[in-house]
């Protein structure tokens, strides 16, 4: 009786309540959050803007500069959750983001969220040109000749064999969330190799300093920009060259990644009602050696995010001062 | 072998080691001859994950027209959106100042000024470590989910605690969910509610609700029936006796429940840090994907202090004497502390002040990169000889033996250890497993859980009895042990990866001493449960301390050491899961892909679902074998 | 209370407890006669009581006594369904039992029928007071009300002053106290006692008895007290019933029972109860011999034959047993030695 009482009650209210129903971008209504998590203020001074975290060191720079700029120049309050890459694109359906800024290509992900759902929209090139690739250490090229060759892979696979890897050659790679052709190029070039996931970027620096260093054999996969090409001597192996259209069906790459155009990415909301903290991050845009000083800083130098990123701001007052919106 | 030699004495004996031995054998021969036939390797584009992945796009495409998610799971979701908010919103309001004023209110009302010390203190440790604002998220997220289970939870717990029927029911889903390893919970959260915290309330809820009703109704049935026979022959009705009496006896039986739920929430609630929800884990997320331990110390720290003071204050409660209700005084006093912490947020600023902040990062990364270089070489001769004489050969075994082989191995072993249901349960969860498309992966997991749970019993065992003949030991290795069990099992992962970085190995050593606790503590008690009188008969007929062990206390302690492996591989499995963040590989690195990458996600949600599976498989043997008679009085077959 | 005096107090005619899932199954059969293990084997069901019937006379106390698994607490939970009867009917004070409802059946237990259990079952949560006025605060009486009658109770039970204490800080005997006088603060007609003195100590458990004598004296209730104690039956109970196996296998006065056994089971039980102490001269007096004297003093026949043992050493004649004006019968020294030591007289089935 009581239960059957209890359903109706239920029925009635959510009936009542939901009269066009809920959609996912609904957030509650305000006046449970008066502090206002809502994406951004309309105006400059307060408001929060939400930069996902992607998991490496480069992005975490971008990232670290503009916040400090929207913080001390624009008085936002930042929050830098922490999001990996293709996940982060669905916070911005559900408003846990706003801003994602280093893209790395993600061409579905652009036709979906962009196109068809319409809650996220590009804010213009970061300026940093990106391009990811297989490396092994310097000393392996001088050694083994013709080993940047990927023809030449098999031949050398036993090299690269480790106790996690078995009997095929150990191809190290990063962070499960990042960009990824490696199964299907060993799958489609032939190669002796297998991925063994080092999980994060961390790994990848670490695995190959050891390498230069001890003379260690090692192949991985990393990416430029990145600060590590100016402190270790790398070699780029060469794939089947790129080109347009060699990666269109992700089972059957066969050819190296595209450099790209890095970009940003923020939310609908975000551009429409995020006033001049949208333009600051529209207007941002650096070198590649811009970002790997700071990433360098927060690597190397022990500095948290926002002191590599106050360091840079005070050398580079000319760069930056461009960003502001008027 | 020793098959064939048996066999003169015309002794009952003969079977019990010669069918096992036999299948030994029969299994060794199966896979020498098929080695390398019938394998199923695992294919990323297998089509059950295809399908899941589509049904996935689906959901994504259809959440704002489908009326099941816009009249339902959107409202849902929604609702517990701004539950949290609302939390996150009055506490962040609050200040510090005032965070810390109200724990101390309550840990006054709770266990006096002790209790209302460690809480101030703990809850200052948070600022102190740098990291007030996500935990303070983290406290949002558990104050959400615990409320949201024990309003659910405590109230089904009372109706389990009162029908029988309903208790038959609803057990053994409750037992499924208590073995489910956390991360399995994760990625249908995620499919129904998107990332954020609403799903990693959800998550949590799921994980924390099993112990608000498995005690609430413990603790309703174990209210005196006689108290209840009494208010009924009074002419109490049904309601008055359920307020006035069950409610009020089992109240602290109830705290209980509270604690064991917010404990649970709070070791799940991190773990929802991986799909987007806000707070701690994210710190330890972040410090996993740097190999950075001096990111993920202060927020480790931070979550077990939390653990600490949340349990203590709980327990406290939940100890106080059944009639020492609340005064007028003790509540003037605690709302005294209270208002002064809320007073001086007006005060003081908002933000912790950062002088009182430990800079630990530094400190903590030389002293980690010092461990490194200094221990590499034992560390690595251990990480490499388990790797190369234990997981890989084992590895091998497991994925290269016919699957067939391997179910039937597993069917006569669970047949032999714990009889025909379990047998058939496990078989048809290693029948689902290979229908998913995941069997490599669920080998390879099954060899890290082997290759755990072996190190595991060894030590718990050691430990155990050395714990049990030594009252001192035993003293010294509690509180551990308490402190211990008190930590989520994320935390574990930090000293591991700091040690060994990331492998499979690392996965294997964080389970190992994430599990060894509870196994220890189980061992211990079964040999103290061994009645003094038995020992004294022992002793008096001469037996030296290790015939006692062997003879008399192991097998009278069979029971609970038979729990103590079924907890600790249920806890293995869990744990090596999770040690996909440190590389731990297999099923548990497709979940990690599946939230990672959009065409995983439907591996991802098969390998929880295989995770489940595993589960239920290894938790059905090792609970048959806990219900089966001893093999002492077992008829001979 | 409006009763007609000749009315009984409580009436139970045929009343049938069995348990398990095929009660009523082996109700309409003649299993239902099966012994207790052969019935269980067969039908899976427990007879706990059968076909037991008696009546309590208003303020009388009724003693059920019997050992542990005789039915003999679930007889009682019978009586205001706190187990409900397979069988049988029950009528308290005139009204069926078996035909209240749900409400009419809690305002029988709120106001006419009150239990005092084995155990207590005090509330371990609530002060002395508050566990004397649970009765009172379920029927709905103020807070100022049910506190003025417990303390009333409090003080008629001796436990004035204790009011505000918690049960955990009460002796066992005091305990006991708390739950007759939460049984008594509703003012019931009957109380109901499930060994209520059997987790008590020796001396506390005479004392407490003591206590039940002295109340029923003073408040006149009717009473049905269950025990295991053959002594403590047969120092309070008016009337006894024995019973073994969910049966009544005899029910009578202390004397009936120790004089005239009515089979092995209840003469195995009264064995070692003293008769002396027990037995009337009505049960040893036999009719005078011709030629007897007739002027040894004169006894009431309901004289304890212990009580009389001085006053037959002391004269040289047969006592003259009474019953008011009408000779009963004699009984010389001869008679008291054979009696005290042991053997049957011949006369005391004539003088049942």
């Amino acid at each position: 009786m009581k239960i059957r009482l209890l359903a109706g009650l239920l029925t009635l209210g959510l009936a009542v309540a939901g009269c066009g129903g809920a959609k996912v971008e609904d957030k509650p209504s305000s006046a449970a959050a008066p502090s206002g998590s809502q994406s951004a203020a309309p105006a400059s001074g307060g408001g929060t803007v939400k930069i996902a975290i992607n998991p490496w060191v480069g992005y975490e720079a971008s990232a670290n500069v503009v916040a400090y700029l929207l913080k001390k120049e624009l008085g936002y309050t930042v929050e830098l959750p922490e999001i990996k890459e293709q996940l982060a694109w669905e916070g911005f359906e559900t408003g846990d983001v706003d801003v994602i800024i280093e893209n790395w290509g993600h061409p579905d992900l652009k036709k979906q969220y962009i196109d068809e759902k319409k809650v996220a929209q590009t804010a213009g090139s970061t300026g940093n040109k990106g391009v990811i690739g297989w490396y092994i250490p310097k000393w392996m090229v001088d050694k083994y000749p013709g080993i940047t060759d990927y023809k030449n892979l098999n031949k050398y696979a036993d090299l690269f064999k480790t106790s996690e890897s078995g009997d095929k050659g150990q191809l190290l790679f990063g962070d499960p969330s990042y960009v990824s052709n490696e199964d299907a190029l060993i799958k489609n070039l032939k190669l002796n190799l297998k991925v063994v996931t080092g999980g994060s970027e961390a790994a990848l620096i670490k695995g190959a300093q050891q390498a230069q260093e001890q003379k260690k054999p090692l192949l991985f996969y990393f990416w430029d920009p990145h600060w590590l090409f100016s402190k270790t001597e790398l070699a780029r192996v060469n794939l089947p060259p790129y080109a347009d259209g060699c990666d269109a069906d992700p089972k059957k790459v066969a050819c190296d990644y595209a450099e790209m155009d890095l970009d940003k990415i923020v939310s609908t909301k975000f551009a429409t009602s995020g006033g001049k903290a949208f333009d600051l991050v529209k207007n941002f845009t650096w070198t590649n050696e811009d970002q790997n000083a700071v990433a360098d800083d927060m690597t190397n130098n022990g500095m948290s995010g926002e002191d590599a990123a106050k360091k840079w701001v005070e050398a580079n007052t000319a760069k930056w001062q461009a960003w502001i919106p008027k | 072998m020793s098959a064939t030699a048996v066999g003169s004495p015309p002794r009952v004996k003969l079977p019990r080691w010669a069918v096992p031995a036999a299948a030994a054998v029969a299994f060794a021969v199966g896979y020498v001859v098929f080695r390398g036939v019938g394998t199923l390797p695992h294919d990323d584009e297998a089509g059950t994950f295809v399908a899941l992945t589509d049904a996935r796009e689906w959901v994504d495409d259809n959440k704002n027209a489908n009326p099941v998610f816009l009249y339902f799971i959107n409202y849902i979701r929604l609702f517990i959106d701004g539950l949290f908010q609302t939390f996150e919103t009055v506490l962040h309001a609050l200040g510090w100042p005032g965070l810390l004023g109200v724990m101390g209110g309550i840990g006054w009302l709770a266990g006096g000024w002790r209790i209302a010390l460690l809480g101030v203190a703990g809850f200052a440790s948070f600022g102190v470590l740098g990291v007030w604002e996500h935990s303070v998220d983290t406290l949002a997220l558990v104050a959400t989910a615990v409320l949201l289970s024990l309003l659910a939870g405590l109230p089904l717990g009372v109706w389990v605690g009162r029908s029988p029927r309903l208790r038959r029911a609803i057990t053994p889903v409750l037992d499924y969910m208590q073995i489910m390893p956390t991360f399995a919970y994760l990625a249908p959260m995620v499919l129904f509610f998107q990332i954020g915290a609403p799903a990693g309330v959800a998550a949590t809820i799921i994980y924390a609700i099993p112990p608000a009703i498995r005690i609430t109704a413990l603790a309703i049935e174990q209210v005196s029936p006689t108290a209840v026979e009494a208010s009924a022959s009074l002419g109490a009705t049904r309601w008055q006796t359920l307020f006035k009496v069950r409610l009020p006896l089992a109240r602290s039986t109830m705290t209980l429940a509270i604690n064991q739920t917010i404990m649970m929430a709070l070791s799940m609630v991190v773990i929802a840090n991986l799909i987007a929800a806000p707070g701690l884990g994210s710190d330890i997320i972040k410090g996993l994907s740097r190999e950075n331990v001096g990111i993920m110390l202060p927020a480790g720290l931070a979550i077990v202090v939390m653990a600490v003071v949340l349990d203590r204050t709980t327990m406290a409660a939940a100890r106080q004497r059944a009639h020492a209700g609340l005064s007028l005084l003790k509540l003037a006093v605690a709302a005294g502390i209270a208002a002064v912490g809320v007073g001086l947020a007006y005060a003081l600023p908002p933000e912790f002040p950062s002088a009182l902040e430990l800079q630990m990062g530094g400190p903590v990364n030389e002293a980690v990169r010092w461990a490194e270089r200094t221990w590499y070489p034992v560390t690595d001769a251990l990480k490499e000889f388990t790797t190369r004489l234990l997981l890989n050969p084992l590895d091998g075994v497991l994925t290269t033996a016919p699957w067939w082989l391997i179910a039937a191995a597993v069917l006569a072993f669970a047949f032999w250890a714990a009889g025909v249901r379990p047998a058939l349960t496990a078989l048809g969860c290693l029948l689902a497993i290979a229908l998913l498309g995941l069997w490599e992966h669920s080998m390879q997991t099954l060899t890290m859980v082997f290759v755990a749970v072996t190190v595991t019993l060894a030590i718990g065992l050691l430990l155990g009895i050395a714990a049990a003949r030594s009252p001192r030991f035993s003293a010294v290795q509690r509180p551990l042990l308490d402190a211990a069990q008190t930590m989520p099992s994320f935390v574990y992962l930090l000293p591991a990866l700091a040690l060994f970085g990331a492998t499979r190995f690392t996965a294997i050593f964080a389970s190992v001493i994430y599990a060894v606790p509870p196994v220890v503590r189980l061992v211990e008690e079964g040999l103290r449960g061994v009645p003094p009188t038995v020992v004294e008969a022992a002793l008096s007929a001469g037996s030296t301390p290790g015939q006692l062990l062997r003879k008399v206390q192991l097998p009278m302690a069979r029971k609970s050491i038979l729990l103590a492996v079924n907890q600790g591989i249920v806890m293995t499995l869990a744990m090596v899961v999770l040690g996909a963040m440190v590389g731990g590989g297999a099923l548990g690195y497709d979940v990690v892909s599946g939230f990672s990458q959009r065409t995983d996600f439907g591996m991802g949600f098969a390998a929880g679902i295989a995770i489940v599976l595993l589960g239920i498989m290894l938790d059905r043997i090792t609970q048959g074998a806990d219900r089966r008679p001893s093999p002492q009085k077992r008829k001979p077959i | 209370m409006g009763l007609a005096p000749e009315s009984a107090a409580i009436e139970v005619k045929g009343l049938w407890k069995i348990f398990g899932s095929a009660a009523e199954k082996v109700l309409n059969s003649e299993d239902k006669h099966l012994e207790a293990a052969p019935l269980r084997e067969k039908t899976g069901c427990t007879a706990a009581v059968r076909d037991v019937s008696f009546t309590v006379r208003p303020g009388e106390v009724f003693v059920v006594m019997g050992l542990s698994g005789s039915g003999k607490s679930t007889l009682v939970r019978c009586l205001t369904r706190l187990i409900e009867p397979s069988a049988g009917e029950i009528s308290i004070g005139g009204e069926d039992i078996g035909k209240a409802s749900p409400t009419r059946l809690r305002e029988i237990r709120r106001h006419r029928v009150s239990m005092v259990f084995q155990h207590f079952g005090l509330l371990p949560h609530r002060r002395v007071i508050d566990n004397v006025a649970y009765g009172l605060e379920v029927q709905g009486a103020t807070k100022a009300a049910r506190h003025e009658r417990a303390r009333e109770i409090l003080s008629l039970v001796g436990l004035d002053g204790h009011g505000d204490a918690y049960p955990d800080q009460l002796s066992g005997g005091m305990q006991q106290r708390v739950g007759l006088a939460r049984a008594l603060a509703v003012d019931p007609e009957v109380m109901l006692f499930d060994e209520p003195f059997s987790a008590l100590d020796p001396l506390i458990r005479r004392d407490m008895q003591a206590e039940v004598i002295r109340l029923h004296r003073e408040v006149g209730k009717t009473m049905v007290f269950i025990t295991h104690d053959l002594s403590e039956a047969l120092k309070l109970g008016e009337r006894i019933a024995i019973m073994r196996s969910g049966s009544i296998v005899q029910l009578g006065t202390p004397e009936d029972l120790v004089g005239a056994p009515a089979d092995d089971y209840v003469a195995d039980f009264v064995r070692d109860v003293p008769r002396s102490h027990v037995l009337t001269l009505r049960w040893i007096a036999r009719p005078p011999e011709p030629g007897e004297a007739l002027d040894g003093p004169a006894l009431p026949a309901a004289t304890v034959v212990k009580d009389a043992i001085e006053v037959s050493s002391g004269s040289g004649h047969p006592i003259r047993v009474m019953d008011g004006d009408e000779l009963v019968g004699v009984v010389d020294r001869v008679d008291m030695l054979s009696f005290l030591a042991g053997h049957e007289t011949p006369a005391v089935r004539a003088g049942a």
